[in-house]
């Protein structure tokens, strides 16, 4: 191909829509698309981190196969897998058979997975190549990517900051043209805050929508599978397949598979959108503030009504949410005790051998939100702080479902700023915590959001806006996401200080 | 209410963490924080709000109990730090508990 000698990553990157669109079409292999898409890794993830385990030679492999159906279908017209030599990145929390898994933690170095978590799975049958999985905060409790056992990830629009978390890895992956999409999981922002702060769209789906076998649990009444990806469209091609009922997670629907299509040109009139006034409080840094704003004008301008909203609870979302998913954490993490997999400290007790592998396998935040989550739930303390929050948890699902008699979406921040600086928050878990502020409410009312590009700040990083939906409203949120991506250009820019030359 | 050393070393022992002795102190003083911190939803009364013990909106339903195939037994060993007569092997269980 002409682009492949002009450049050595040839032709990438891409998003979903354009590669299946050049693989169904001939212009390119998938066995090249791999390629060029490992040659990038190659050059850039030295400096970024956002793979810990590349697997080139199965890609390859993968890809061949994948070459020999493509050829096949083109010759006698068949059906194919909807992904078809698609490659794709997945965060390193879900588990794919015979690739590491590591959960970005110590605990789980060696540990190989010898099964597909479902939402994988679905996409293998579906025809994608995993390129790799990509680092994450330990177990996923983390808004910088920096409380990964394997070293931070560096922010493809400015790699002395943060790429957010704790879905970072995926995040820089798919921003710095490592993968045209790839797999994450949001438990209480991780899909959509790192989109956020990488210039991505990040669907954070309903509780309920995707199984989560085969992802390692952190917080099991708030964990989601989600995806990151340049478009809402591509998000859409994904959530497609992994979507529906898995009877190994018994808390997927039945009624979660139907397939999304979303139309080319779509008028938002009728469509009434809520703006929470909770979320523009003091602190909200004025550029995504303005952001969100104008994203909301276009809105307006493309047929959708707005009105003010509230939802009073907001405030508690954060006390609500360090109480419940440390508590889901300390009792998930119980499993991490040196015996069948992972890491082992040999100790000549079987107490000692656990409190050793346990203290050196996993790293400061996860020991705190074990601590947490052991305290909220210990003897005297159960009513006063689990139990309180769970009936908080009931007040803030209650203000969404009152919002959402009222509006169909609802529209706000993602973050409270742009990507802040690698070792800003680090000395203090309270103020990281904040990073998340306004992710946190649609997991624990179950909800389906989806950050979208809207703009740059003037330090030249990604500004993000948030849909909210109803519970199973993912068709919704991605249709006038793909409306607002009609209309605006942001989901379009490329890091540029990523290809300038490195020292 | 700030934690004592002993708290954290009570949390610790609960939730099977050896900790070193800077550890104690630094999850102390961060631990403190935090729980200040959740200790702002005591000032709602929700006496009459019941708890949210389910996020699925449908009813979830038990599934049939019917034996299906299980995962090979020496896959999982595989990744078992240490096994013998396929079984993982541990250290002692009686000695040196608390």
């Amino acid at each position: 191909m002409k682009d492949l000698q002009k450049r050595p990553e040839g032709l990438v990157p891409l998003t979903v829509t354009q590669a299946l669109k050049g693989l169904r079409a001939g212009d390119f292999s998938s066995r090249e698309l791999t390629a060029a898409y490992l040659a990038r890794i190659e050059k850039h993830n030295g400096r970024l981190n956002a793979y810990l385990h590349v697997a080139a030679e199965a890609a390859l492999k993968a890809a061949a196969k994948a070459d020999k159906q493509l050829v096949k279908g083109r010759r006698t017209k068949a059906k194919l897998p909807a992904l078809l030599g698609l490659p794709i990145a997945v965060k390193d929390v879900l588990t794919v058979a015979g690739m590491p898994a590591t959960s970005g933690s110590r605990i789980l170095e060696g540990f190989v997975p010898t099964y597909n978590a479902t939402s994988v799975q679905r996409l293998l049958d579906a025809g994608v190549v995993i390129l790799g999985k990509t680092n994450t905060d330990e177990f996923a409790m983390g808004s910088s990517t920096e409380n990964s056992a394997y070293g931070v990830v560096r922010n493809p629009w400015d790699e002395e900051r943060v790429p957010g978390g704790s879905s970072g890895g995926s995040a820089a992956a798919v921003a710095a043209g490592l993968a045209p999409v790839a797999l994450g999981t949001d438990t209480g922002g991780s899909v959509r805050q790192p989109a956020a702060l990488c210039g991505l769209t990040g669907l954070k789906t309903t509780y309920g929508r995707v199984s989560r076998y085969g992802l390692i649990a952190f917080g099991s009444s708030l964990d989601t599978v989600g995806v990151l990806a340049h478009t809402a469209e591509d998000a859409a091609a994904m959530l497609n397949v992994m979507a529906g009922f898995d009877p190994r997670d018994a808390t997927t629907l039945e009624s979660a598979a139907p397939k999304i299509k979303l139309a080319k040109r779509m008028e938002l009139k009728g469509l009434k959108i809520g703006v929470p006034k909770e979320y523009f409080i003091e602190g909200l840094q004025p550029e995504v503030e303005q952001a969100v704003r104008v994203a909301i004008a276009q809105l307006e301008e493309l047929g959708a009504s707005t009105r003010e909203v509230s939802l009073p609870h907001t405030e508690y979302a954060l006390p609500v949410y360090y109480i419940i998913a440390p508590a889901e954490a300390s009792a998930n993490l119980a499993r991490f005790d040196g015996v069948r997999y992972g890491l082992r400290v040999p100790q000549d007790n079987l107490f000692d051998m656990f409190t050793h592998t346990r203290g050196q396998g996993f790293g400061p935040e996860v020991k705190r939100r074990i601590m947490i989550g052991t305290y909220a739930l210990s003897a005297g303390y159960y009513e006063a702080y689990y139990g309180q929050a769970q009936k908080v948890r009931t007040l803030i699902r209650r203000d969404f479902e009152q919002a959402f008699e009222k509006v169909d979406l609802i529209a706000a921040p993602a973050t409270p700023n742009s990507a802040f600086r690698i070792g800003a928050h680090t000395g203090n878990p309270l103020e990281m915590y904040l990073e998340d502020v306004f992710t946190l409410p649609a997991n624990l009312a179950g909800v389906p959001g989806l950050s979208l590009p809207a703009g740059f700040d003037s330090q030249q990083l990604p500004l993000s806006l948030q849909l909210l939906g109803p519970h199973f409203s993912e068709e919704r949120l991605l249709q006038v996401g793909h409306a607002y991506q009609q209309a605006t250009a942001w989901h379009k820019a490329r890091p540029e200080r990523l290809e300038a030359p490195h020292a | 209410m700030p934690l004592s050393r002993e708290d954290v070393e009570h949390i610790a022992l609960l939730a099977r963490l050896h900790l070193t002795e800077d550890e104690k102190e630094r999850f102390r003083q961060q631990l403190s924080n935090i729980i200040d911190h959740i200790s702002k939803l005591q000032e709602l009364d929700t006496g009459a709000v019941q708890p949210m013990t389910s996020v699925v909106v449908e009813q979830s339903r038990l599934r049939e109990d019917k034996a299906g195939p299980a995962m090979p037994r020496e896959d999982l060993l595989s990744d078992a730090p240490e096994v013998v007569d396929e079984q993982f092997r541990v250290p002692p269980v009686l000695d040196g508990a608390p």
